[in-house]
């Protein structure tokens, strides 16, 4: 007997009991829609704050004031914060090769004030390229310029949410000044809109202003809070943190190549997206796992209903062996009818997964993001569970006594 | 009817014995006859005188404990039970007292079965065959009725041209009556005299005398051997029986 007649035999024995057929499929639906919905949740989550982190600009490196010394509490010599100076944004921005672009970073908190309206909010000291670097517009009026940098002018880009609170929304306040702890400082430049982050922080409500004005006039400090730096490329950006390291080593006398006795640290935009893309793969793996357990159940129940159905259906097995099928034949048979049973679970089931991952992602704002080796693994997952859990029925059906199983009653 | 015909089954000092428990119970004890090609037989017995065990061994179903079982010249007893399968698909036909018939299935369905487990057949051989063996059977009007939209004539009917469709060496026949009205078992009995005069050999088990008045021969068994082996030269008509049969009674 040939494997497609086999299959037609084992069909025709599903389709002859649809109720039942479709009972066992259910747990193999369910199982598989949830293990499909659940990889969609993790993978499109990952899209998603990936997608949020390239707007941020995937090639961007951050370099930090002190050892990285990881997690952990111990509290470091405020010494220790104090080592990125003048002199090292001076070196990162000659002879640039992999780096393209500088802006150090100086911050300070407080009240900005235009006419009898005041507002709470940031100054960031930056150089004359950050705009470039975060690929950020000026929306209204122009950036402040290299020599505004050198004279250490009194210039700043405004954020809309500082426009909103100090002119009123739609206010043009280019060219106006304002006063940041009693320093007047004048709008060349209203940026555009950037909205909330994922961490909920308006970044529309910053004033940026030359580093060199905030050093001088504003913080009173020599050093960088971090100096931020954009490599040519996301691929380059481990080449341009090589060139960032060997330059602060050599500018800082640090002769310890391995990095172990740096004074501060450089982080890749592209390093904490791979850190947060494995932490959602490890999420979107649990959530499998757990959605792995209904398709385990399902596996179960399919057993339980072959094994009913091999001793309901004693007779007809008894009758398949008096006509010529050999216990082996028999049990290719029920194998199969198991595996279609659960294999059709699996193609409903990815449907299901598929739906409800198209009607649910959207409403919570994440994109629908369902791998095709998702879909690949849980079919042959289907496979899988049809033969593991038909074995049982097949080899109770195969040892039948024709005798006995064709007189039964 | 002895005989330049040929032998399509021969039992040489046959005996089956099953432990039950620390017995033996002795259910065929020494059992030997041939059977020749186109004869219709009737083995006949009451319950415990061996007739099932013995049917169980004529269609190679069962393996004697001693002795020997030739079918169409193939010696069964050494036979393992994946060859004996193999020898019931091509050589023998079942026709059971209950049917038998597949569930929710169509009566071409039904009679393709034995056909399926044997690869030489595609599967417009199959359906041809079925569809001849039904015509053979009276039913070419109903290929298509299901199983449970049938009396139970029109399934034995389906279940007879089952055991028809693999053109076996012999028709095995167990109580095939036993479930039909009168009337419904002589229209039985007429179809297997058709068989019969068309050249098919019937062995018909049955514990119901009466049926032995229309086959050639007639095997009496009790306590596992065989009491009486006589040729019938007065074949009754079935089809006459069933003429002179009164008329169903609408009541």
């Amino acid at each position: 007997m040939n494997i497609i007649n086999l299959i037609k035999v084992s069909i025709t024995a599903v389709a002859a009991n649809k109720m039942r057929s479709f009972l066992s499929t259910l747990g193999i639906i369910i199982g598989v829609g949830a293990v499909i919905a659940m990889m969609s949740i993790g993978q499109g989550a990952k899209q998603n704050i990936r997608a949020e982190l390239s707007t941020m600009g995937s090639n961007l490196l951050t370099i930090r004031p002190g050892a990285d010394n990881g997690p952990g509490g111990v509290r470091k010599d405020p010494s220790a914060m104090q080592t990125l100076k003048l002199s090292d944004y001076q070196s990162l921005s000659q002879n640039r090769e992999f780096v393209k672009y500088v802006s150090p970073e100086v911050m300070a908190s407080g009240q900005v004030v235009y006419g009898n309206k005041n507002a709470t909010t940031t100054v960031y000291g930056e150089s004359e390229e950050y705009p470039d670097m975060k690929q950020w517009k000026v929306e209204q009026g122009v950036a402040f310029t290299q020599d505004d940098v050198r004279r250490s002018a009194k210039v700043c880009l405004v954020g809309k949410t500082v426009v909103d609170n100090l002119f009123g929304e739609g206010a043009d306040p280019v060219g106006k000044v304002i006063r940041f702890k009693s320093i007047p400082l004048s709008i060349v430049g209203v940026l555009k809109s950037k909205g909330y982050n994922s961490w909920g922080m308006d970044q529309d409500d910053v004033i940026i202003a030359p580093f060199t004005c905030v050093m001088k006039r504003i913080a009173a400090q020599n050093y960088f809070s971090s100096i931020n730096c954009s490599a040519v490329s996301e691929e380059l950006s481990d080449a341009a943190m090589k060139e960032i390291q060997h330059k602060l080593r050599e500018n800082h006398k640090i002769k310890d190549a391995s990095g172990d006795s740096d004074d501060f640290s450089v982080r890749s935009m592209a390093e904490m997206m791979e850190a947060i893309g494995s932490t959602m793969d490890m999420v979107t793996l649990i959530l499998g796992i757990a959605a792995g357990f209904s398709l385990l159940i399902a596996g179960i129940g399919i057993m339980n209903i072959m094994l009913v159905s091999v001793t309901e259906r004693t007779k007809e097995i008894g009758l398949r062996m008096a006509v010529g099928a050999t216990g082996f034949v028999i049990s290719v048979q029920f194998l199969i009818e198991a595996i279609v049973i659960s294999v059709t679970g699996g193609i409903f089931g990815v449907l299901l997964g598929l739906g409800a991952s198209n009607t649910i992602m959207p409403l919570v704002g994440l994109p629908s993001v369902v791998p095709t080796w998702a879909i690949v693994l849980s079919f042959c997952i289907c496979v899988a569970i049809g033969c593991i859990f038909g074995y049982l029925p097949a080899r109770k059906a195969a040892n039948m006594d024709p005798i006995e199983a064709i007189r039964h009653e | 009817m002895e005989e330049d015909r040929k032998v399509v089954i021969e039992l040489q000092d046959v005996k089956r014995y099953f432990k039950v428990g620390s017995e033996t119970v002795k259910a065929l004890r020494g059992v030997s006859f041939k059977i020749h090609e186109g004869e219709f037989v009737t083995i006949q017995g009451t319950s415990g005188s061996g007739k099932s065990t013995l049917l169980n061994q004529l269609g190679c179903l069962d393996t004697p404990t001693s002795g020997e079982y030739f079918l169409d010249g193939v010696a069964v007893r050494k036979m393992s039970k994946n060859q004996r399968a193999h020898l019931r698909n091509q050589k023998i036909g079942f026709v059971f007292q209950n049917y038998n018939l597949l569930a929710n299935t169509t009566a071409v369905e039904n009679v393709e079965l034995p056909l399926m487990y044997n690869s030489k057949y595609s599967a417009r051989q199959r359906r041809e065959a079925a569809v001849k063996a039904l015509q053979a059977v009276g039913l070419g009007d109903r290929l298509n009725h299901k199983s449970n939209q049938m009396s139970g004539g029109q399934m034995q009917r389906v279940a007879i041209a089952r055991a028809l469709v693999n053109d076996p060496t012999i028709l095995l026949a167990d109580e095939a009556t036993g479930n039909l009205d009168t009337r419904t078992s002589f229209e039985m009995l007429v179809l297997f005299q058709k068989l019969h005069a068309e050249g098919h050999t019937i062995i018909f088990v049955t514990h119901n005398p009466e049926i032995a008045e229309y086959a050639s021969r007639n095997i009496n068994l009790r306590d596992g051997m065989i009491k009486e082996d006589t040729v019938n030269t007065n074949i009754k008509s079935a089809a006459e029986a069933l003429a002179a049969l009164p008329l169903p009674q609408d009541d």
